[in-house]
């Protein structure tokens, strides 16, 4: 009866085949990135539900409510009762539908955001793709979200999601623009597309023609201090990007009804509710990692990893001191990241939302052109200091 | 992006609207250029049941026409069945955000036929009454503009404050919502120990309360400002012509108040401005309900002030029941119950229109009495019917985002539309 266990502690101890073949993997160049890949791909949705977890009761803190208190200590599972709701809804499709795009539309919605976060570096190890180009990677995964909400409304096949679809489509196209200038103006400054080199290169002090200046400077090295304007442009066009509110046109609710994901009910609904808190914590992210000096923390981060190697277990299988670092910057990274969520959620809950022509306005007609004088700026600053 | 309609000889629809659609859309139609929007009557920003059937090109609105009657309960035709006091009840459900207000306009209509005059307590309760009742109007409605124009949180502001007022009609009337507080010629019942001061203490509060979670989040918030000025302008003259009345007018720069202007309830002994706007826009109108929320707050303060003694119902029992001791003593008082409660009020023969300021406008109750314990005709005129018929003007060119602001700030009560 109890043959398994002992044949299997056998082979393992005498390394036998499943330790080889356990030893082949982990020195392979595929174990770190794919148990990466496992950890970070479901460290996301979880972070969704509790990011709606933390919109609802932030924004009953802001309105003197209690919010969602039942499910768990706190309600914190609220988000888990909620999915379970959903699964089990019926999951209507209506017949005037084109049903391919139809069904097609959640699944581009959830997709990208999750696959523009492999780009992001959570710390100095902890990356799923260190792709050269990761930037533009990013930005032609991230934009492709757009779909969802245009085809969505197109596909629905009726008046209000139409009406949400167009307009997120033109809002996001839109905005997409200022976003990428902003962003270009951080790459000239750190002279990389790489988003491990973006991230370095705040942590490393200034460099005015080729010196380094004192270690002061390494505490006024994030981009943000050094890109204000490019900062905020892309914070605001981050909010438009990902349909937050005050630029949630696409969806508007006392307008449009529910705008483009009208139609939809059930999981597919949930999975456009998952997109956009997904895309969400995308432009978090990229702002955490473009401006606030992703998972450093003025150098920091390395005295406490030194810290944790000298006291670490040897490495075996499993090199802890990696384990610990990595959990320490993609601490450090995660609460930047959270953070900058709660200000989504703080905007949110307070500002008015503009009109649909008000909204392209401000697009094209202010951000632009301020994200592109920043850009020039930022090249005669660089062209000078370099 | 307009989608083509088919021609449109057999839509019955579009027949019915054919008399009333101001800029002869339909014409047009035919060439399948316009988009058509049926917007309501289950709609998140149409306050009730309101549908209104829009024609829009791309993102505009070439036309608008309102379509009036879900609510419809045959109101009028109800008060001449049941009887003046037993109609009271049912003016609840009219402007149901100050249900109070309609009592007390309806029972004042009633009494204006031939001239009852209540006692000064009475009417010093009254007053109080209606002007809770327009702050707590005023504040769902402020409430319900911010929410449709997307600031959420200002709504709850709001209706934690209206939970105060809730509270004050609970104490004074049993009820929180459907008060039913009056009676013709008088009040139900007097009021509870220490509550006068309590709404007193509310009054001098709510002011600062507006000013720090409604307007500091709005009136100079950008976002907001670019919202709602230039947007859904009313032209003074064109206010008039259309009979505007209550915010809506006042916020087009005409000064007119029925308090003012045909003092009832001994409003001429009151200290209070009336707020005007100046362009006529959303803005404006929402800055006038801003100032009337305040200055309601001050007339509050002074009723309770000078509140007098005295009874609160007239000494006349043919009009108000007697005090109940009384009738289980008296032989008299006993048959002035009987006859109150089963013919109703003895009101002689006569008719007359009673126009009472209510929060959204002039509530007026034509009564026209035949001698008998139910009206002979019982006509109102709601203000949010007569406001309502702006909205095709309001909404041509305007954007489809534009017709929130603009609902919003016509503020609407789609219960009293209908009757």
């Amino acid at each position: 009866m109890n043959a398994l266990p002992v044949l299997l502690a056998e082979t393992v101890s005498d390394g036998g085949v499943w330790a080889s073949v356990n030893r082949t993997f982990v020195e392979s160049r595929w174990a770190y990135p794919l148990l990466l890949v496992l950890v970070v791909g479901n460290v996301v949705p979880l972070l969704v539900s509790f990011l709606v977890w933390a919109e609802r009761r932030g924004s009953a803190l802001i309105q003197d409510r209690l919010g969602p208190n039942r499910v768990g200590p706190f309600g914190l599972f609220q988000s888990f009762a909620d999915l379970g709701k959903f699964l089990f809804k019926e999951d209507v499709t209506p017949g005037h539908v084109n049903k391919v795009l139809y069904c097609l539309a959640p699944a581009i919605a959830v997709i990208p955001p999750l696959v523009a976060l492999a780009f992001v570096p959570y710390g100095r190890n902890v990356m799923m793709a260190d792709v050269d180009t990761g930037i533009l990677a990013c930005f032609a995964v991230s934009s492709l979200h757009v779909y969802s909400v245009t085809l969505g409304g197109w596909a629905s096949n009726s008046k209000f999601p139409l009406l949400g679809g167009v307009r997120a489509t033109a809002q996001m196209i839109s905005y997409e623009i200022a976003l990428g200038v902003s962003a270009l103006a951080v790459l000239m400054v750190a002279g990389s597309l790489r988003l491990q080199d973006v991230v370095l290169h705040q942590a490393d002090g200034w460099t005015v023609h080729g010196e380094t200046l004192g270690a002061w400077s390494r505490f006024l090295d994030w981009n943000v201090v050094k890109q204000p304007i490019g900062a905020i442009v892309f914070l605001i066009a981050g909010f438009a990007e990902t349909n937050r509110h005050p630029f949630d046109m696409p969806e508007a609710e006392s307008e449009l009804a529910a705008g483009y994901h009208t139609e939809y009910s059930s999981m597919k609904f949930a999975l456009f509710f998952l997109g956009e808190y997904a895309a969400m914590i995308v432009v978090s992210a990229l702002f955490t990692t473009l401006y606030l000096g992703g998972w450093t923390l003025f150098g920091l981060e390395d005295v406490l990893a030194d810290w944790v190697r000298s006291s670490a277990p040897e490495a075996g299988w499993i090199n802890w001191a990696q384990v610990v670092e990595g959990v320490l910057h993609s601490g450090i990274f995660f609460t930047k990241t959270l953070a900058l969520l709660f200000v989504f959620i703080w905007v949110r809950w307070t500002l008015p939302r503009f009109r649909y022509d008000q909204l392209m306005r401000l697009g094209w007609m202010r951000l632009l052109p301020l994200s592109l004088a920043w850009l020039a700026l930022t090249a005669v600053g660089v062209g000078i200091l370099r | 992006m307009a989608t083509a309609r088919p021609v449109l000889e057999d839509d019955p629809l579009d027949h019915a609207l054919e008399p009333v659609t101001p800029s002869g859309a339909l014409a047009r139609d035919r060439d399948g250029e316009y988009m058509t929007l049926n917007m309501g009557p289950s709609h998140p920003s149409t306050h009730g049941v309101l549908r209104i059937v829009l024609e829009l090109d791309g993102e505009r609105i070439v036309s608008a026409v309102p379509d009036l009657g879900y609510l419809h309960r045959g109101m009028e035709k109800i008060a001449e069945t049941y009887g003046y006091n037993k109609f009271i009840p049912y003016t609840d459900r009219m402007d149901y955000l100050a249900p109070v207000s309609n009592n007390i306009a309806c029972a004042m209509g009633i009494e204006a036929v031939n001239g009852i005059e209540t006692p000064p307590r009475c009417q010093a309760i009254r007053v109080i009454c209606t002007e809770l009742g327009r702050i707590s109007a005023h504040l769902l409605g402020l409430g319900a503009f911010a929410m449709d124009v997307g600031a959420l949180t200002v709504f709850l502001y709001t209706f934690r404050e209206r939970e105060v007022v809730y509270d004050f009609m609970e104490a004074l009337t049993g009820a929180r919502f459907t008060v039913s507080f009056t009676r013709v010629g008088g009040i139900a019942r007097d009021l509870p120990d220490g509550w006068a001061a309590a709404v007193r203490r509310f009054a001098e509060k709510i002011p600062k309360t507006i000013e720090e979670d409604v307007e500091l989040l709005l009136t100079t918030n950008r976002i907001w400002v670019d919202r709602l000025q230039g947007v859904g302008v009313i032209p003074r003259d064109v206010a008039i012509a259309h009979g505007l009345t209550g915010p809506c007018l006042r916020g087009s720069g005409v000064e007119w108040d029925l308090r003012k202007e045909r003092p009832y309830l001994g409003y001429e002994n009151y200290q209070f401005d009336v707020p005007v706007g100046r362009v006529g826009d959303a803005y404006d109108r929402y800055l006038c309900r801003i100032e009337e929320i305040k200055q309601s707050a001050r007339i509050i303060v002074q009723a309770i002030d000078k509140l007098p003694d005295g009874p609160i119902a007239v000494e006349d029992h043919k009009i108000r029941l007697p005090e109940k001791r009384k009738v289980l003593t008296s032989m008299e008082e006993l048959i002035h119950q009987f006859m109150v409660v089963t013919e109703g009020p003895a009101l002689p023969a006569g008719e007359r229109y009673f126009g009472f300021e209510n929060p959204k406008g002039e509530l007026g109750f034509y009564v026209k009495t035949d001698g008998t314990g139910r009206p002979a005709r019982l006509r109102m005129r709601a203000p949010s019917f007569v406001n309502l018929g702006i909205v095709p003007y309001c909404f041509r060119d305007a954007m489809v985002a534009d017709t929130v602001a603009i609902l919003g700030s016509l503020d609407f009560v789609m219960g009293e539309c209908d009757r």
